[in-house]
C-alpha cells in the first residue's frame, strides 16, 4: 500500500506539524465516507430509488391497475404457493440437521457442513439444469414419468424443487452457529431431570434459538420468492402458469412493459427490505452479529 | 453402531435428526448432482472434449471468470473501504447504511438486473453522463462486471467487518505514540489482520459471481463470443435439447465451485490461526 513517493513525504511532513491528527483525520474521514457513500449510490441506492421511479412512472392508477392482469396474479399465487411449500420444509431440515451437527460430536461432520452449504456456490442455473437431468423428456425418470403422465419439468414440482435445491442451507445455516454457540448445559439438564426429547426441544431450545430461526426462515422466504435462474430452467415460462413472480418480471420487461414489469419488481423489493427490517430487528434483540 | 461414530452424550435425537438430515440431502442435493455427473459421463471423451473447448464455450469463460475476478476485486476494495467507514467513523445514517449492506443478498436477482440497466442505460440516471464519454455500460461487458459486483457487495464488507473490530485499537495507539505514521500502522497492524478476511470475502463474492446469471442476462446484451456468460451458454444448450453438452458445461463450473469451496475452508482457517497468534 506504498503511496507515491510525493505524496509520503508530504504525509511525513504534513506529520511533523502541530495539530496534524484533526487535519489529517479530517481528510481521511472525509475521503472514506465520500468514497463509500459514491459507491454505494451508484450501484445501490440508483437501482432501488428506480425500481419505484419506473413503477410509478405513469401514475398510482397505472401501478395499481398492473396488479389487476390475471396473469400478474396467477404469478403472485404460484410464487407465494412456492414458498409456503418450500420454507416450512427448510425448517425442518435446518433444525434436524443443526441439532446433529451442534449438539454432537461425529466422524465427517465437517464434510457434512460443506455438503450443506454445496447450494450456495452452485449456479443457479445448474441447480435447475441438476433437475431437468433426472425428470426431463431424456432424464433418468424422464420415460417413466412420461408413461405415468407425471410432469414434473416445465411444471409446478419443477420449480418447487429447483427453488427447494436454491434455499436449502439458509435456516440450517442460521442455526448450526447459533447452537453451538449456545452449547448442551441447559439440554443436558432436561433431559437429566426427565423430559423427553420433544419437550426439551420445544421448552429448552426453541425460545433460545427462536430469533436466528426467524432470520433464517425470512432469508430463505426471500430467497424462495426471489429465485430467478433455477426456476427459469425447469419452468418452461407457461404465462400464467408456471412463471413465479421473478420469470413474470422478465416477460413484462421482454414485452416492453415496464411499468408493469417495475411493479412487479416493486413488491420484491419490499419483501427485501421487509427481510432487512426484520434481520436487523433480530441483532438487535439478541445482540448477536453473523458473519 | 453409534457408538463407533461419535463420542457419546446423553442427549436424545442422534440418530432420527442426522438420518432425517441425511436423507433429505441426498434427495435434494447430492442425487441430482450425481445426474449431473453421470449425464456428462454419457458423452465420449472426444465430444466432451469438443464441447468444452468450442471457441464460443471458451469465450464465454473467459468473460464468466474474467468479469468475476475484476468484480471480486472492485468487491475487495471498496468492500474494505466500506467497511472501514462503518466501524470507524460515525455520522449520520450511519446505521440505516449497514443495514442496506446486505440488500444484495435479500433483493432478487431478476430485479437487480432491471434496475442496474435502468440507471447505466445510455438514458439512464447514470448511464446519460457516461455517454457523452462514449462509455457505454449497459449491453457490454462493463454492465456485466458492474452486475456482479453489486451481487457481491455484501461478502467483503461482512467478512472485513468483524475482522476491522478486533484490530486492537492500543496496538495502533501505541504504534502512533512511537511515532509511526499513518500508512505504516495501516500496512503493519491493520492490514495483517484483516487480510484473510479480505480474502474470504474475495473468494465468497467471485464463487458468487463466476455462476451468476439473474442480474447479468438483463444487463448484458448476450452476444455469442461478446456478452455471453458461461451459464446463459448452458441454458441455451437446454433450450436445444443438447442436455449432454449442458451437462457437460455445468459440470465443469460445478468442479471449479468446488475448488473454490475447499479454498474458502482453507482461507478460514488460515484466518483463525492468524487471529490466536495475534492475540497472544
Amino acid at each position: 500500500m506504498a503511496g507515491p513517493g510525493t505524496s509520503q513525504e508530504l504525509l511525513a511532513e504534513i506529520a511533523t506539524r502541530p495539530g496534524r491528527d484533526t487535519v489529517v483525520s479530517f481528510v481521511v474521514k472525509a475521503a472514506f465516507i465520500t468514497t463509500s457513500l459514491l459507491f454505494l449510490a451508484a450501484l445501490l441506492f440508483a437501482p432501488l430509488i428506480t425500481v419505484f421511479a419506473t413503477a410509478l412512472e405513469k401514475g398510482f392508477e397505472l401501478y395499481f391497475n398492473s396488479f389487476k392482469d390475471s396473469d400478474t396474479l396467477a404469478a403472485i399465487r404460484l410464487t407465494l404457493t412456492v414458498a409456503a411449500i418450500v420454507v416450512p420444509l427448510n425448517v425442518v431440515f435446518g433444525i434436524a440437521a443443526s441439532w446433529a451437527i451442534a449438539k454432537f460430536e461425529f466422524k465427517g461432520k465437517s464434510f457434512l457442513i460443506t455438503l450443506i452449504d454445496l447450494p450456495i456456490a452452485v449456479s443457479p442455473v445448474i441447480s435447475g439444469l441438476i433437475y431437468v437431468l433426472l425428470f426431463g423428456v431424456q432424464g433418468w425418470f424422464g420415460l417413466w414419468l412420461q408413461e405415468h403422465d407425471i410432469s414434473i419439468i416445465f411444471a409446478v414440482p419443477g420449480i418447487v424443487l429447483a427453488t427447494m435445491f436454491v434455499t436449502f442451507p439458509y435456516v440450517a445455516r442460521e442455526l448450526i452457529p447459533l447452537m453451538q454457540q449456545l452449547g448442551n448445559d441447559e439440554e443436558e439438564a432436561a433431559i437429566t431431570l426427565g423430559a423427553g426429547g420433544l419437550m426439551t426441544f420445544f421448552h429448552v431450545t426453541l425460545p433460545k434459538i427462536r430469533w436466528g430461526l426467524l432470520y433464517g426462515v425470512i432469508l430463505s422466504n426471500a430467497r424462495a420468492m426471489g429465485e430467478f435462474g433455477a426456476v427459469s430452467v425447469v419452468s418452461g415460462h407457461v404465462r400464467g402458469v408456471t412463471t413465479t413472480m421473478p420469470l413474470h418480471i422478465e416477460i413484462l420487461y421482454q414485452e416492453y412493459n415496464f411499468v408493469g414489469a417495475f411493479a412487479v419488481a416493486s413488491l420484491l423489493t419490499l419483501l427485501a427490505v421487509v427481510t432487512l427490517v426484520i434481520k436487523t430487528l433480530v441483532e438487535w434483540r439478541t445482540g448477536y452479529k453473523r458473519k | 453402531m453409534n457408538g463407533t461414530i461419535r463420542t457419546p452424550s446423553i442427549l436424545p435425537g442422534f440418530g432420527l435428526t442426522l438420518g432425517f438430515s441425511t436423507f433429505f440431502l441426498s434427495a435434494i442435493v447430492l442425487i441430482p448432482l450425481a445426474a449431473l455427473v453421470t449425464k456428462t459421463a454419457t458423452m465420449g471423451w472426444d465430444d466432451l472434449v469438443r464441447t468444452l473447448l468450442d471457441p464460443r464455450a471458451v469465450a464465454s469463460y473467459r468473460l464468466s471468470f474474467g468479469a468475476a475476478l475484476l468484480a471480486a476485486i472492485l468487491n475487495s476494495v471498496f468492500g474494505f473501504v466500506i467497511a472501514w467507514t462503518l466501524t470507524r467513523y460515525e455520522f449520520p445514517g450511519r446505521k440505516l447504511i449497514d443495514a442496506l449492506i446486505d440488500m444484495p443478498f435479500a433483493l432478487p436477482t431478476a430485479v437487480s438486473g432491471i434496475a442496474l440497466t435502468a440507471v447505466f442505460a445510455e438514458n439512464g440516471w447514470i448511464g446519460q453522463y457516461l455517454a457523452p464519454y462514449g462509455i457505454k455500460v449497459a449491453y457490454t461487458w462493463i454492465g456485466i462486471v458492474v452486475a456482479l459486483t453489486l451481487i457481491g457487495l455484501p461478502f467483503v464488507v461482512r467478512s472485513v467487518q468483524p475482522a476491522l473490530m478486533e484490530v486492537q485499537r492500543d496496538l495502533e495507539d501505541a504504534a502512533e505514540t512511537l511515532g509511526a505514521a499513518r500508512f505504516t500502522i495501516f500496512r503493519r497492524i491493520i492490514l495483517p489482520t484483516v487480510a484473510p478476511a479480505i480474502a474470504t470475502g474475495f473468494t465468497m463474492a467471485f464463487a458468487r459471481a463466476v455462476g451468476e446469471y439473474g442480474s447479468v442476462i438483463f444487463i448484458a446484451g448476450n452476444l455469442p463470443m461478446k456478452t455471453e456468460i458461461t451459464p446463459l451458454l448452458i441454458v441455451i444448450k437446454l433450450e436445444q435439447f443438447d442436455y449432454a453438452g449442458a451437462a457437460a458445461l455445468g459440470f465443469m463450473m460445478l468442479v471449479l465451485s468446488f475448488v473454490m469451496l475447499l479454498s474458502i475452508n482453507l482461507l478460514q482457517t488460515w484466518g483463525r490461526r492468524r487471529q490466536v497468534v495475534a492475540g497472544r
